[in-house]
Protein backbone atom coordinates (compact mmCIF):
# COMPACT_ATOMS: atom_id res chain seq x y z
CA UNK A 1 0.00 0.00 0.00
CA UNK A 2 1.27 3.49 -0.83
CA UNK A 3 1.81 6.44 1.52
CA UNK A 4 -1.30 7.97 0.10
CA UNK A 5 -3.23 4.78 0.72
CA UNK A 6 -2.15 4.71 4.36
CA UNK A 7 -3.18 8.29 4.82
CA UNK A 8 -6.59 7.59 3.28
CA UNK A 9 -6.89 4.61 5.59
CA UNK A 10 -6.39 6.69 8.67
CA UNK A 11 -8.77 9.35 7.54
CA UNK A 12 -11.30 6.66 6.63
CA UNK A 13 -11.26 5.30 10.15
CA UNK A 14 -11.29 8.77 11.66
CA UNK A 15 -14.28 9.87 9.64
CA UNK A 16 -16.08 6.63 10.37
CA UNK A 17 -15.55 7.16 14.09
CA UNK A 18 -16.64 10.77 13.91
CA UNK A 19 -19.81 9.82 12.03
CA UNK A 20 -20.81 7.02 14.42
CA UNK A 21 -22.98 9.09 16.82
CA UNK A 22 -25.00 10.51 13.93
CA UNK A 23 -25.16 7.16 12.16
CA UNK A 24 -26.35 5.45 15.30
CA UNK A 25 -28.96 8.12 16.03
CA UNK A 26 -30.25 7.60 12.50
CA UNK A 27 -30.32 3.83 12.97
CA UNK A 28 -32.24 4.11 16.25
CA UNK A 29 -34.76 6.58 14.91
CA UNK A 30 -35.21 4.79 11.60
CA UNK A 31 -35.66 1.32 13.05
CA UNK A 32 -37.37 2.51 16.22
CA UNK A 33 -35.45 -0.06 18.23
CA UNK A 34 -32.18 0.20 20.03
CA UNK A 35 -31.14 -3.45 19.75
CA UNK A 36 -31.90 -3.61 16.06
CA UNK A 37 -30.24 -0.28 15.51
CA UNK A 38 -27.00 -1.43 17.08
CA UNK A 39 -26.95 -4.54 14.89
CA UNK A 40 -27.56 -2.27 11.95
CA UNK A 41 -24.66 -0.02 12.88
CA UNK A 42 -22.38 -3.00 13.38
CA UNK A 43 -23.28 -4.41 9.95
CA UNK A 44 -22.73 -0.98 8.46
CA UNK A 45 -19.26 -0.67 9.98
CA UNK A 46 -18.29 -4.08 8.62
CA UNK A 47 -19.73 -3.40 5.18
CA UNK A 48 -18.07 0.00 5.01
CA UNK A 49 -14.76 -1.44 6.08
CA UNK A 50 -14.94 -4.26 3.58
CA UNK A 51 -15.81 -1.82 0.81
CA UNK A 52 -13.32 0.90 1.63
CA UNK A 53 -11.78 0.50 -1.77
CA UNK A 54 -15.03 1.48 -3.43
CA UNK A 55 -15.18 4.75 -1.52
CA UNK A 56 -13.64 7.68 -3.34
CA UNK A 57 -11.61 9.73 -0.86
CA UNK A 58 -12.66 13.33 -0.83
CA UNK A 59 -16.29 12.58 -1.62
CA UNK A 60 -19.06 12.66 0.96
CA UNK A 61 -18.27 9.80 3.30
CA UNK A 62 -21.13 10.61 5.66
CA UNK A 63 -23.62 10.20 2.81
CA UNK A 64 -21.85 7.02 1.73
CA UNK A 65 -22.15 5.53 5.23
CA UNK A 66 -25.80 6.52 5.58
CA UNK A 67 -26.50 4.91 2.22
CA UNK A 68 -24.97 1.66 3.40
CA UNK A 69 -26.95 1.73 6.64
CA UNK A 70 -30.17 2.54 4.85
CA UNK A 71 -29.71 -0.29 2.33
CA UNK A 72 -28.92 -2.63 5.18
CA UNK A 73 -32.06 -1.52 7.02
CA UNK A 74 -34.33 -2.21 4.07
CA UNK A 75 -32.71 -5.49 3.22
CA UNK A 76 -33.10 -6.70 6.82
CA UNK A 77 -36.65 -5.43 6.85
CA UNK A 78 -37.46 -7.39 3.71
CA UNK A 79 -36.00 -10.49 5.30
CA UNK A 80 -38.06 -10.02 8.41
CA UNK A 81 -41.24 -9.29 6.53
CA UNK A 82 -44.18 -8.16 8.55
CA UNK A 83 -42.64 -8.51 11.94
CA UNK A 84 -41.14 -5.04 11.56
CA UNK A 85 -44.55 -3.38 11.40
CA UNK A 86 -45.10 -4.06 15.08
CA UNK A 87 -43.20 -1.07 16.38
CA UNK A 88 -46.00 0.33 18.52
CA UNK A 89 -46.17 -2.53 20.96
CA UNK A 90 -42.41 -2.73 21.16
CA UNK A 91 -42.22 0.94 21.83
CA UNK A 92 -44.69 0.81 24.71
CA UNK A 93 -42.80 -1.98 26.38
CA UNK A 94 -39.46 -0.28 25.86
CA UNK A 95 -40.88 2.87 27.33
CA UNK A 96 -42.21 1.01 30.32
CA UNK A 97 -38.87 -0.54 31.11
CA UNK A 98 -36.59 2.36 30.23
CA UNK A 99 -38.50 5.59 30.66
CA UNK A 100 -35.32 7.42 31.60
CA UNK A 101 -33.82 6.67 28.23
CA UNK A 102 -36.09 9.15 26.53
CA UNK A 103 -35.87 11.89 29.09
CA UNK A 104 -39.15 13.66 29.52
CA UNK A 105 -42.41 12.43 28.04
CA UNK A 106 -42.23 15.02 25.32
CA UNK A 107 -39.45 13.12 23.57
CA UNK A 108 -41.22 9.83 24.12
CA UNK A 109 -44.35 11.25 22.51
CA UNK A 110 -42.28 12.48 19.63
CA UNK A 111 -40.63 9.11 19.15
CA UNK A 112 -44.01 7.43 19.18
CA UNK A 113 -45.28 9.79 16.48
CA UNK A 114 -42.14 9.34 14.42
CA UNK A 115 -42.53 5.57 14.57
CA UNK A 116 -45.99 5.90 13.09
CA UNK A 117 -44.75 7.55 9.91
CA UNK A 118 -44.26 5.45 6.80
CA UNK A 119 -40.56 4.57 6.42
CA UNK A 120 -40.03 6.74 3.35
CA UNK A 121 -41.33 9.82 5.14
CA UNK A 122 -39.50 9.00 8.34
CA UNK A 123 -36.13 8.63 6.68
CA UNK A 124 -36.65 11.80 4.66
CA UNK A 125 -37.42 14.00 7.65
CA UNK A 126 -34.63 12.40 9.68
CA UNK A 127 -32.00 12.94 7.01
CA UNK A 128 -32.99 16.51 6.24
CA UNK A 129 -34.32 17.73 9.58
CA UNK A 130 -31.93 16.00 11.96
CA UNK A 131 -28.93 14.27 10.42
CA UNK A 132 -27.80 17.41 8.64
CA UNK A 133 -28.17 16.50 4.97
CA UNK A 134 -29.14 18.87 2.21
CA UNK A 135 -32.15 17.81 0.13
CA UNK A 136 -29.82 16.81 -2.71
CA UNK A 137 -27.68 14.65 -0.44
CA UNK A 138 -30.72 13.03 1.10
CA UNK A 139 -31.98 12.25 -2.39
CA UNK A 140 -28.65 10.57 -3.16
CA UNK A 141 -28.81 8.54 0.03
CA UNK A 142 -32.34 7.38 -0.75
CA UNK A 143 -31.75 6.96 -4.46
CA UNK A 144 -34.66 9.16 -5.46
CA UNK A 145 -35.35 12.58 -6.94
CA UNK A 146 -34.88 15.76 -4.91
CA UNK A 147 -38.54 16.64 -5.44
CA UNK A 148 -39.54 13.30 -3.97
CA UNK A 149 -37.52 13.99 -0.83
CA UNK A 150 -39.03 17.44 -0.52
CA UNK A 151 -42.55 16.14 -0.76
CA UNK A 152 -41.85 13.33 1.70
CA UNK A 153 -40.40 15.78 4.22
CA UNK A 154 -43.42 17.99 3.83
CA UNK A 155 -45.84 15.09 4.26
CA UNK A 156 -43.86 13.88 7.27
CA UNK A 157 -44.13 17.32 8.88
CA UNK A 158 -47.85 17.48 8.33
CA UNK A 159 -48.38 13.99 9.66
CA UNK A 160 -46.27 14.70 12.75
CA UNK A 161 -48.28 17.83 13.39
CA UNK A 162 -51.47 15.80 13.25
CA UNK A 163 -50.12 13.05 15.43
CA UNK A 164 -48.78 15.45 18.01
CA UNK A 165 -51.85 17.62 17.88
CA UNK A 166 -49.96 20.70 16.79
CA UNK A 167 -52.23 22.47 14.39
CA UNK A 168 -52.05 26.06 15.41
CA UNK A 169 -52.89 28.55 18.12
CA UNK A 170 -55.00 27.43 21.00
CA UNK A 171 -53.62 23.93 21.01
CA UNK A 172 -50.36 24.90 22.55
CA UNK A 173 -51.75 25.50 25.99
CA UNK A 174 -49.23 26.71 28.52
CA UNK A 175 -46.39 26.17 26.06
CA UNK A 176 -47.63 28.70 23.57
CA UNK A 177 -45.91 31.63 25.16
CA UNK A 178 -42.53 29.94 25.33
CA UNK A 179 -42.95 28.66 21.80
CA UNK A 180 -43.77 32.09 20.47
CA UNK A 181 -40.72 33.53 22.21
CA UNK A 182 -38.61 30.91 20.45
CA UNK A 183 -40.21 31.71 17.13
CA UNK A 184 -39.53 35.39 17.61
CA UNK A 185 -35.94 34.66 18.56
CA UNK A 186 -35.45 32.42 15.53
CA UNK A 187 -37.31 34.80 13.28
CA UNK A 188 -34.81 37.50 14.19
CA UNK B 1 -64.44 34.67 10.19
CA UNK B 2 -64.54 31.29 11.84
CA UNK B 3 -61.99 29.75 14.10
CA UNK B 4 -60.76 27.60 11.22
CA UNK B 5 -59.65 30.68 9.34
CA UNK B 6 -55.91 31.13 9.72
CA UNK B 7 -55.56 34.75 8.72
CA UNK B 8 -57.87 37.26 10.31
CA UNK B 9 -58.70 40.03 7.89
CA UNK B 10 -57.85 42.88 10.22
CA UNK B 11 -55.58 41.69 12.93
CA UNK B 12 -54.86 43.82 15.92
CA UNK B 13 -51.22 43.99 16.82
CA UNK B 14 -51.46 41.09 19.20
CA UNK B 15 -53.49 38.98 16.79
CA UNK B 16 -51.12 39.87 14.02
CA UNK B 17 -48.15 38.38 15.75
CA UNK B 18 -50.33 35.46 16.67
CA UNK B 19 -51.29 34.89 13.06
CA UNK B 20 -47.66 34.82 12.02
CA UNK B 21 -47.04 32.46 14.87
CA UNK B 22 -49.81 30.19 13.63
CA UNK B 23 -48.34 30.02 10.17
CA UNK B 24 -44.80 29.49 11.35
CA UNK B 25 -44.92 27.57 14.51
CA UNK B 26 -46.28 24.12 13.73
CA UNK B 27 -43.24 23.49 11.55
CA UNK B 28 -40.84 25.21 13.90
CA UNK B 29 -42.20 23.18 16.75
CA UNK B 30 -41.84 19.89 14.84
CA UNK B 31 -38.31 20.84 13.80
CA UNK B 32 -37.35 21.66 17.34
CA UNK B 33 -38.78 18.44 18.75
CA UNK B 34 -37.05 16.46 16.04
CA UNK B 35 -33.70 18.07 16.79
CA UNK B 36 -34.17 17.57 20.54
CA UNK B 37 -35.03 13.93 20.06
CA UNK B 38 -32.22 13.26 17.61
CA UNK B 39 -29.75 15.29 19.64
CA UNK B 40 -30.46 13.19 22.71
CA UNK B 41 -29.72 10.04 20.70
CA UNK B 42 -26.50 11.48 19.34
CA UNK B 43 -25.30 12.34 22.79
CA UNK B 44 -25.50 8.75 23.95
CA UNK B 45 -22.06 7.21 24.34
CA UNK B 46 -20.94 5.04 21.46
CA UNK B 47 -21.12 1.44 22.70
CA UNK B 48 -17.71 -0.14 23.24
CA UNK B 49 -18.59 -2.95 20.88
CA UNK B 50 -18.24 -0.58 17.93
CA UNK B 51 -14.91 0.79 19.03
CA UNK B 52 -13.68 -2.74 19.67
CA UNK B 53 -14.93 -3.83 16.30
CA UNK B 54 -13.05 -1.03 14.55
CA UNK B 55 -9.88 -1.89 16.44
CA UNK B 56 -10.19 -5.53 15.44
CA UNK B 57 -10.86 -4.69 11.81
CA UNK B 58 -7.88 -2.39 11.81
CA UNK B 59 -5.64 -4.97 13.44
CA UNK B 60 -6.80 -7.73 11.11
CA UNK B 61 -6.07 -5.57 8.13
CA UNK B 62 -2.57 -4.74 9.31
CA UNK B 63 -1.89 -8.40 9.88
CA UNK B 64 -3.25 -9.34 6.48
CA UNK B 65 -0.92 -6.88 4.79
CA UNK B 66 2.62 -7.90 5.59
CA UNK B 67 3.96 -4.72 4.03
CA UNK B 68 7.04 -3.08 5.45
CA UNK B 69 6.64 -0.16 7.76
CA UNK B 70 5.21 2.30 5.25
Amino acid sequence: MTEKGKEDDRSFKRTLLATLPNLRAFAVSLSGRQDRADDLVQDTIMKAWANQASFTPGTNMKAWLFTILRNEFYSQMRKRGREVQDTDGVFSSTLATHPEQYGHMDLADFKSALDQLPEDQREAILLVGAAGFAYEEAADVCGCAVGTIKSRVSRARNRLQELLGISGEGEFGPDSEAASVTVRALGG
Amino acid sequence: MTETSKKPGHPTEAEGSHAGFTGLDPNASISRKLRDYYGALQEEAIPDRFLDLLERLDAAERKAQPTEKT
